[in-house]
């Protein structure tokens, strides 16, 4: 409750909302006790008189009633309506809504084909024509307005209560033989309670309003009494010639329902668990770069290289290392694997390449990735556009998630050819096919117009591969391109990926946790643990001699064909949180050969030729690997 | 196969359309007193007040009411008002044109500029643009719309002398298009403030949710343009979630008419209702709120409609 209430103060606009709030209702509070004039004696001799007039703060109505007094009156009675009417509504819709949810079935039924009918109406119909049926007056107003947003409550209600009554508490509770009503009461309720307060929150200024609305169309309190929605509308024939008469009011009803909306919204996203983590926050178009020390000079290797590469998410002052003094190059038509498991960091750093690292809250904080020797960190976000599809391209993994639902496969395709060069309609069409037939998909000219949940995960893949193809680009990152389809899929599609890169001299950076992916596909191999490489070399290599515990862990997690009983290892342990990583080596926790020393100081990557480790006692010791 | 599916909505909206014939029925059922005597005034004698029940069929049950009444309907006989003294129908049918062109002006504003703002307000989050349209719909979601009405033709009609203060028409003057245009602008817009900000919120989240898939950061591999982006990509994949709220607000729309309408003394079906309401003329009342809640149900299934053009994975 108290973290609750922080969360709100430090909203400063739902605590300004929250201020006038409480000022409003202890104003509305205390108005019988202020010297105030009768706000209903009238004195047309005196009437229309200005604000700041004497005797009379904001002067005076059009029968000479003095306004100030009439609108402390009328908020009284303003605020006493919406705040009944909601809390009318909230435990009658509540009420309807927790039966329907708890007894389900034709009850159920019954009452939610009721609740969808009310609904149907706009809602002001059906106030209108309750206060017909019961006539014109304040309190059939309150109950109008409370009835029109009983059905809003009762929907909202009924689906946390379906949701609660089939949790194991609930069971107990009907196996302890409690009856419904107790179970109701003891069980479910405490547990909607919060729902309700929040459903109120964000529809009491809505209620005030509607009341408002309708005593302002005269249908509402009938004079002399007045709320400030029939003060309005009194006034309204006097509009042109005395406007403060209707500004008073109209001012008063839009401070207390845009405080109730500040402090509304304030409550809904104090609430909101997506929002603390800032889970909510829109991605930028490119990764944002805040590069602290030199840029690290080329060693003129590779197509692509990368250097000391840092990438960071950075989540309410807390700092997660994703990616951490990563270092890789790759040649033209060569294919370089990076494993590790999940949160190693190896999506990461293939993402940070083209800027596509979410941001917020991705940060790239060193480091460089020449392509053909040219920095792209902090490159203008042209620049990288320019570059993304043309010369980098992405494979991605679940291609149901990552093609647009809503567009045929063939029209996103063409759109990654448009994006970088001119194409006809039909000339694009063209090109799609031919993509589609160069990634082996039969009848290519009548499956470009498919949508993606038309097709199967392989087809699917394959359409996420052609699309990387579209501009004929030098470099493929495939990031789990085959992790999410079944094992004779996964063959094709790396048997595709293979002669690609065979037939167009591709570079192919391929990313993946599975060791037996990296042996058919992959000529030198990197191992990723905790945002750092801890290994790497040519894959047949490390393959025949893995040298870090945590590279042969992996390879034992890959089952053989014919390989017998041999026992699948998994990996004991979770990999550790990149925001506060140990000294010394991150996997000593999980690590079988740990020894004191391992967790003294941090440990460089010891290079050998071709090969590297991070690791001071390694499985194997580390021998140049034989070319 | 689109029209089965129309079909099937259409059939679909049968048992609601009924459902909301009985509810108006039994709400106007349940007005206490005689109906007729209310007609007829206190002045009326016993022998008139019995005329009159049953020429209104309210000397049957109830249930038998209903049905002559819903019969009656069917066949396209509203009854006639008695306060206005010709058939309910007519009327409605000339009110609620005039009603259509205001309401369906400001639902047209609400979607654009709702679905724009919130658009920029997602593509800018956190910064000016967003928080100054945050600000902007937070305002235009708190002001009563009569209120902000009563305003604009302050400053407008009265100060600035754009716009003439009220009506549909010039009292003097040709009947054109131009003159429509000039009338409706301050009603119109008056209308369309607050639903636009409820837009605005909701496509605003709506985008903001959608921004953060897959397959944004697919298009952006590709090397589509910002601009492409957010309002190709993202907005598309949006409006599944934003076209059932644009549906709900076309209810919302039809409600604040009913106040605009006063304001702006537009002869719309809003002011017929709260005339009859006043001087409780029951058939008007029913007939009106029948029509406009089953233009209303009509008006969602064709929401759904285009949610199902637009989202080729909802079955049809």
């Amino acid at each position: 409750m108290t973290a609750f209430l922080k969360l709100l103060a430090r909203n400063r606009l739902a605590l300004a909302g929250g201020i006038v709030m409480v000022l409003v209702v202890l104003l509305a509070v205390v108005t019988p006790l202020l010297p105030l004039q009768n706000p209903d004696i009238t004195n047309t001799s005196n009437r229309f008189q200005p604000i700041l007039s004497e005797g009379n703060l904001l002067g005076t109505d059009h029968l000479g009633r003095d306004l100030l007094s009439r609108l402390l009156w009328g908020t009284r009675l303003s605020l006493a309506v919406g705040f009944t009417a909601a809390i009318v509504a909230a435990t009658l819709g509540a009420a309807i809504g927790i039966i329907a949810g708890f007894y389900g079935g034709r009850t159920d039924n019954v009452i939610m084909r009721g609740v969808d009918m009310l609904m149907a109406f706009p809602y002001i119909l059906l106030a209108l024509a309750i206060v017909a049926a019961l006539g014109p007056g304040l309190f059939n107003a309150l109950i109008a307005v409370a009835a029109v947003n009983v059905p809003f409550f009762a929907r909202n209600i009924r689906g946390i209560t379906v949701g609660i009554a089939n949790k194991e508490f609930v069971d107990a509770a009907r196996l302890a033989g409690l009856s419904n009503a107790r179970i109701i009461l003891t069980e479910i309720l405490p547990n909607v309670v919060p729902v309700i307060v929040i459903a109120m929150s964000t529809t009491v200024g809505w209620m005030i309003l509607e009341t408002a609305g309708l005593s302002f169309l005269g249908l509402g309190s009938q004079p002399p009494q007045a709320d400030l929605g029939s003060m309005l509308g009194e006034a309204r024939s006097a509009l042109i010639t005395n406007p403060h008469t209707s500004i008073v009011p109209g001012v008063m009803i839009l401070i207390i329902v845009m405080s109730i909306n500040l402090l509304g919204d304030g409550v809904r996203d104090a609430l909101d668990p997506r929002l603390k983590s800032g889970a909510l926050s829109r991605p930028m178009a490119a990764t944002q770069v805040d590069r602290q020390g030199p840029v690290p000079a080329s060693k003129g290797v590779g197509l692509l290289e990368m250097q000391d590469l840092e990438t960071q998410f950075r989540v309410r002052g807390r700092t997660y290392r994703a990616v951490n003094d990563v270092s890789l190059h790759v040649e033209k038509g060569e294919c370089l694997g990076i494993i590790g498991e999940s949160g190693s960091g190896k999506s990461v750093t293939a993402l940070s390449v083209m800027g596509l690292v979410a941001s917020p809250p991705g940060v790239i904080t060193g480091g460089a990735v020449r392509y053909e020797g040219e920095d792209l960190i902090g490159a203008p976000y042209r620049k990288l556009r320019d570059m993304r599809g043309r010369r980098v391209a992405y494979i991605f993994q679940d291609p149901l998630a990552t093609l647009h639902p809503l567009y045929r496969v063939g029209d996103q395709l063409i759109e990654a050819i448009s994006s970088h060069r001119q194409v006809s309609r039909e000339e694009g069409r063209k090109i799609a096919v031919e993509l589609l037939e160069s990634v082996r998909i039969p009848n290519p000219a009548r499956r470009i117009g498919d949508y993606p949940h038309e097709m199967s995960g392989g087809m699917r893949q394959r359409v996420g591969i052609a699309m990387a193809l579209a501009n004929d680009p030098d470099i493929i990152i495939a990031d789990e391109p085959t992790t999410a389809l079944d094992v004779t899929v996964q063959a094709q599609i790396l048997s595709i990926l293979d002669d690609l890169r065979r037939s167009r001299g591709l570079a192919i950076v391929f990313i993946t946790h599975d060791f037996g992916v990296i042996a058919q596909l992959c000529d030198r191999v990197m191992v990723m643990y905790a945002g750092r490489i801890v290994e790497e070399g040519p894959t047949q290599a490390i393959l025949d001699d893995p040298t870090h515990p945590y590279t042969a862990r992996l390879m034992a997690c890959v089952p053989e064909l014919g390989g017998g009983k041999r026992r699948l290892e998994a990996i004991p342990g979770l990999p550790p949180v990149v925001d506060n990583l140990p000294d010394g080596c991150a996997f000593a926790d999980r690590c079988d050969r740990v020894q004191p020393d391992c967790r003294a100081k941090e440990i460089a990557l010891h290079r050998k030729g071709t090969r590297a480790v991070r690791c001071i006692h390694p499985v194997t010791p580390l021998k140049e690997a034989a070319e | 196969m689109m029209t089965g599916y129309i079909l099937k909505r259409l059939l679909s909206a049968i048992p609601v359309l009924l459902g909301i014939t009985v509810i108006v029925f039994l709400i106007m059922a349940l007005i206490p007193g005689d109906p007729a005597m209310a007609i007829l005034g206190s002045y009326a004698t016993p022998d008139n007040v019995e005329k009159l029940n049953r020429d209104l069929g309210l000397d049957q049950p109830l249930v038998a009411q209903y049905f002559i009444w819903l019969g009656n309907m069917l066949t396209g006989d509203f009854g006639t008002s008695f306060a206005l003294n010709r058939p309910v129908l007519d009327e409605i049918m000339e009110r609620y044109s005039a009603t259509l062109i205001l309401a369906g002006t400001a639902f047209v504003l609400c979607s654009v500029f709702g679905v724009i703002a919130g658009v920029l307000s997602a593509a800018n989050q956190y910064g000016w643009v967003d928080k100054g349209i945050t600000f902007v719909v937070l305002l235009g979601i708190s002001i009563p719309s009569f209120f902000l009405g009563m305003m604009m033709i302050l400053l407008f009609a009265v100060q600035l002398r754009w716009f003439p203060v009220s009506g549909r028409w010039p009292i003097y003057g040709a009947r054109d298009l131009w003159a429509l245009l000039d009338h409706l602008v301050m009603p119109a817009l008056a209308l369309a403030v607050v639903a636009t900000g409820v837009v605005a919120r909701l496509s605003r989240s709506a985008m903001l949710e959608v921004l953060r898939q897959d397959f944004i950061r697919t298009a952006r591999a590709k090397g589509v343009h910002e601009r492409g982006v957010i309002w190709r990509h993202a907005l598309r994949a949006a409006m599944v979630s934003i076209i059932p709220v644009l549906g709900i607000q076309a209810g919302f729309v039809l409600s604040g008419a009913v106040y605009i309408e006063i304001v702006f003394q537009w002869p719309g079906v809003g002011r017929m209702l709260v005339d009859a309401i006043l001087r409780r003329d029951i058939l008007l009342v029913q007939g009106g709120v029948v029509i406009v809640a089953a233009c209303y149900v009509l008006f969602n299934i064709m929401v759904d409609v285009a949610q199902s053009l637009l989202d080729p994975r909802i079955k049809t």
